[in-house]
Order: structure tokens, then sequence, then C-alpha cells
């Protein structure tokens, strides 16, 4: 047995704050920790594209015809696996509604992929619904690179772990295959209010 | 007497805390009582273990700032949003219980075989397993030419000035404080950059040993520009802090 | 060869979870990549942390040679993208 550390005790957030915002296990945070399993990506705007494949026929947006598609202004709160949760923030970007439009499908399961090769599994229904959208700005700014600019994806309802940055695409698909954090055992929906962090949570 | 790194698998061992030192404001040394400590090499770490009441557990690791024929001691500093730090350098007090794993390290170490001449370069908080090196070289009595190049924020922020201070055959302390400096001040006042390093560091004719340590974008400009220098990347070793803070 | 970014570390921070999980230290340890083959000493690669677990990549090609997860005490080891992993 180890030895207790007298006084010693994990973050936590005042009882009293934010009463009923703050899923499970999580404290909150007033700065934006920038994690990555990876070196930072800095995708030329010309290069970039977003791609939805494996519908019908795949399709894809140019960086200027991506921001000729209909935005929105969301202010959420967001939820990392690591327990730190930010709230309020606000971002501006595409629904996920608008870009599944342009796909005929009837795929109930998606792999986001993004530049540096991250990737991340997530329901159709988790993206439809105004629940989902690319994000390609935050807190009034274009989403810089440390923060998955130009353009992540941001799900909310989920651990942050599935609002992959430097998102490129969706690839469409029938069943549910583990994505990067998914694949060494971290849960493949992952509800921070269930606090499913882990498989088999 | 000095002993070789253990080998074997490693296995958590309980310390007590023997007494506190503070060497700055924001960083305080700890030196530990550890019952089967095997002895450790200059430069190398160990990692440390703390266990709150409902069962939370923390673990972080810290470069030996004593010498191998010393008993283990950490220097730590404080980081205002950290978990561990704050804890250890404001709560933490002699006869507290931590847990300890190591010595941890064969890369990042010095001993006399190695020779030199020696260039010592460090960040901040890198200066800790240097000052392992330091201590090590003056209690063997070594005399290999050595010089240390050490950033701080500021004079407040040097750690272990007193000893630093104290004149050691064959050593040179270069001191650079990059955000202030005190009235009179004659050292560098910048962060180090490829003039000083031209300034600081031994001709690569004369075969140097080179241990950069401290924030990553530190040892990245310092390991870069020796190698600018002519140095041969394998006489340059890197340990890496991360983003601590400059 | 890219300068790393501030928070990257390097395979010294490792030195402890490499040692627990091989038995010996293995930052002196020679890796190389299984997609560039860039030789290196564990104790040179880059290092991150971003708190779900450890991800080391190559230097000169950023691919990914090894990750380490633990969760619920078990570690979950992957060093498929090491071409081979040598103990000094």
């Amino acid at each position: 047995m180890s030895p207790i550390s007298r006084g010693f005790h994990r973050r936590r957030s005042e009882p009293d704050a934010e009463a009923g915002r703050v899923p499970p296990g999580q404290y909150v945070t007033h700065d934006f920790p920038v994690l990555a399993a990876g070196p930072t990506q800095n995708t030329p705007l010309a290069k970039w594209t977003f791609a939805i494949e494996g519908g019908q026929s795949p399709v894809s947006w140019t960086w200027t015809e991506f921001q000729a598609l209909p935005a929105e202004t969301i202010t959420v709160d967001i939820h990392c696996v690591t327990r730190w949760s930010k709230l309020d923030t606000t971002w501006r970007g595409v629904s996920l509604d608008v870009l599944l439009e342009a796909v005929s499908y009837d795929a109930a399961y998606v792999l986001a992929f993004c530049d540096g090769g991250y990737t991340t599994n997530l329901p159709v229904a988790d993206l439809t619904g105004g629940k989902a959208w690319v994000a390609y700005s935050y807190a009034g700014s274009a989403l810089q690179p440390e923060h998955g600019g130009p353009a992540r994806l941001l799900v909310p309802h989920l651990y942050f772990w599935k609002s992959a940055k430097w998102v490129r695409g969706l690839r469409l698909r029938d069943t549910d295959q583990p994505g990067f954090w998914e694949t060494y055992g971290y849960h493949m929906y992952g509800d921070p209010w269930r606090e499913q962090r882990y498989a088999g949570d | 007497m000095a002993g070789t790194a253990v080998r074997g698998r490693l296995t958590w061992q309980t310390a007590t805390v023997g007494s506190v030192t503070d060497e700055t404001p924001t960083v305080r040394t700890l030196m530990l009582d550890v019952r089967d400590w095997g002895g450790h090499q200059a430069g190398q770490h160990l990692d440390i273990r703390l266990t709150a009441e409902d069962g939370y557990q923390a673990e972080r690791s810290y470069s030996i700032a004593s010498a191998p024929d010393e008993p283990p001691a950490i220097t730590v500093e404080r980081l205002d949003d950290g978990e561990v730090s704050p804890y250890l350098t404001e709560e933490l007090r002699a006869g507290d219980e931590i847990e300890v794993r190591g010595p941890i390290g064969g890369y990042f170490v010095w001993d006399a075989p190695d020779g030199g001449p020696l260039l010592l370069a460090g960040g901040g908080s890198g200066v800790v397993p240097l000052r392992s090196i330091l201590r090590h070289r003056a209690r063997l009595g070594d005399t290999v030419p050595t010089r240390l190049l050490y950033s701080s924020r500021s004079l407040a922020d040097v750690i272990y000035r007193a000893e630093l201070d104290v004149r050691v055959d064959g050593l040179t302390v270069f001191c650079t404080l990059t955000r202030s400096q005190p009235a009179g001040w004659a050292g560098y006042a910048r962060r180090v950059d490829q003039q000083m390093l031209a300034e600081v560091a031994w001709p690569v004719a004369q075969a140097p040993l080179a241990y950069v340590c401290g924030p990553t974008s530190f040892v990245e400009a310092v390991a870069a520009g020796l190698v600018a220098l002519g140095y041969p990347e394998q006489r340059v070793k890197t340990e890496r802090f991360g983003a601590t803070g400059s | 060869m890219e300068a790393l970014e501030g928070s990257v570390l390097d395979g010294n921070a490792i030195g402890g979870l490499l040692m627990s999980l091989f038995g010996t230290d293995m930052t002196t340890a020679i890796g190389i990549c299984g997609s560039c083959g860039a030789v290196s000493q564990v104790a040179e690669l880059a290092v991150y942390r971003p708190g779900l677990g450890t991800v080391v990549r190559c230097r000169s090609c950023t691919a990914v040679l090894m990750v380490f997860v633990e969760i619920r005490g078990i570690t979950c080891v992957d060093l498929e993208g090491l071409a081979s992993l040598t103990p000094a």
C-alpha cells in the first residue's frame, strides 16, 4: 500500500461554482490547455480541403468554398478526459448538418481524419441535429494552429478528444471502428455525463 | 561511496523528507531519506509518486541535485498552475512521506572517465542535473576544464547562487539574466543566442562534451547552436523539461 | 529536422516508464524508425504527453514509433512504428 502524502489532493473545482454544468470528476479551468499527440499542423489555406468519403459519391470543399457555407456562432462548454472543463467557449463554424446534407449516404458511423494522422470515431447520429460543427474561429478570432486551426471538429457533448484538431474530413462507415485513442482503450463513445472515459465504463 | 545505477526492475520505495531548503522564492530543495537507495550517477533523475487520501495518485520526474556519494535530493520549481509542484514546494515538510523510484537514466550522465572539456548549459531548473555533475566533479577533485552557462529570469531566480559564487578550480560560470538585472550587472542580459554560444562554448578542436538541460525551447536553441558551431551531435547531450516557463 | 515545440519532451522523460516495462535503462537504447530508417537513441526521440497517453515520434519524419497508454493500472504498449529497439 502506498503511504498517504499528508495534505495532497487532486485539482478540483470550487463546490458551489457552476453546479450542474460540470460533469463528474471534472474541474473548471480558465486556461485553454494545449494538448497534442504530435506536432502542430500548419496546413496552408490554399491546400486545405474538407472531404466526406464513403457516401454515394465523395464530396469536398476548398477553403474558399467552405467559407461560403452558412456558418453559426455558438457558445458551449467543453470537457476533456484529462479532467478539465472550460465553460462558455465561443466558436464559429459550419454545422455537420449542412455538410452531411451534401452527401447521400446510409452509413451509421464516421471516422474523422486529420492532418498529422490523428483519427477518432463517432456515430453519425452524434454529428447531426445541431450537435457538431467544423469550427474555424474561436473566441472571435481565427482558430490558431495550436488549437487545431485552420479548422477542427467540435462535438461538445462528448469528451474533447472526439473534437479532432486539424480535421480534414470524415469517412462514412457501416461499423464503428476505433480511432487513435479508442484503439488504445479509450471509450468508443465518450459521454462525459456518464463518465465514459475508458472502454468498459 | 558512489554506486552504479541500480539495474533491474524499478519498484516504488517510501522516502521520508529529511530537510528542505528554499533556494529562491519559488524553488525548494528536498533532501530525501530512502532506506534502500542504491546510489546514483550525476545527471540521473528519480520519479516521485504522491497518493491522496481518496487514492488519487500523481507522478512526476525530478533531476537529482546531489552528488553520487550524497543522499538523494531533488530541487523543485513551483509552477503556478501545477498540481504537484505547489504541494512539494509549500506543503511538504520534514518527516512527510512520498514514494520514489530510481535512479533513472543512463544517457544524461557524467562521470570522470567521460572527460571533457565540459560545457554545461542550463535554463531555469535545467541547472539541477548540472549541479549534480559539478558537485560530483568537485568531490572527486577532478579538474576537467568546465564552463557552466546558466540562464535565469533574474538574480533572485538563480538557484544555488551561493554555491556557484564560490571559486572552483577549472570552472567558469557564465550567468545570463533574461528579464531583469541588478544595477551594475556585468554578465549577459539576454536569452542565449548564437553570439553568446560562440563566446562561451569550448572550441570544437578541443573535443568538448556538452550537456544541455532546461525548457524545450532553451534546449532546442542551444543544441542547434552548438551543432552550428561544429559540435558533433553525439557530443551534445540533451534533456528537455517541456514548457516550464523561462 | 524542425525544432521541437515548447511542450514536447524527449526520451529522458519516460526513463522510469521504460525501465519499469523493460527491466533495464532504455534511454540509451537504439531505435530505428520503421518509416524513414532514422537511427536514434531513445533519449533523443520526441515525446508527446497530452494526458491521455504517451506518444513517441521520430525526430526526422514525425512517424509514431511507440505509444503507451495506462488504463486501470494496465499499460498498453505499442512499438509497431519501430523497425527495431536495441538496448545499449
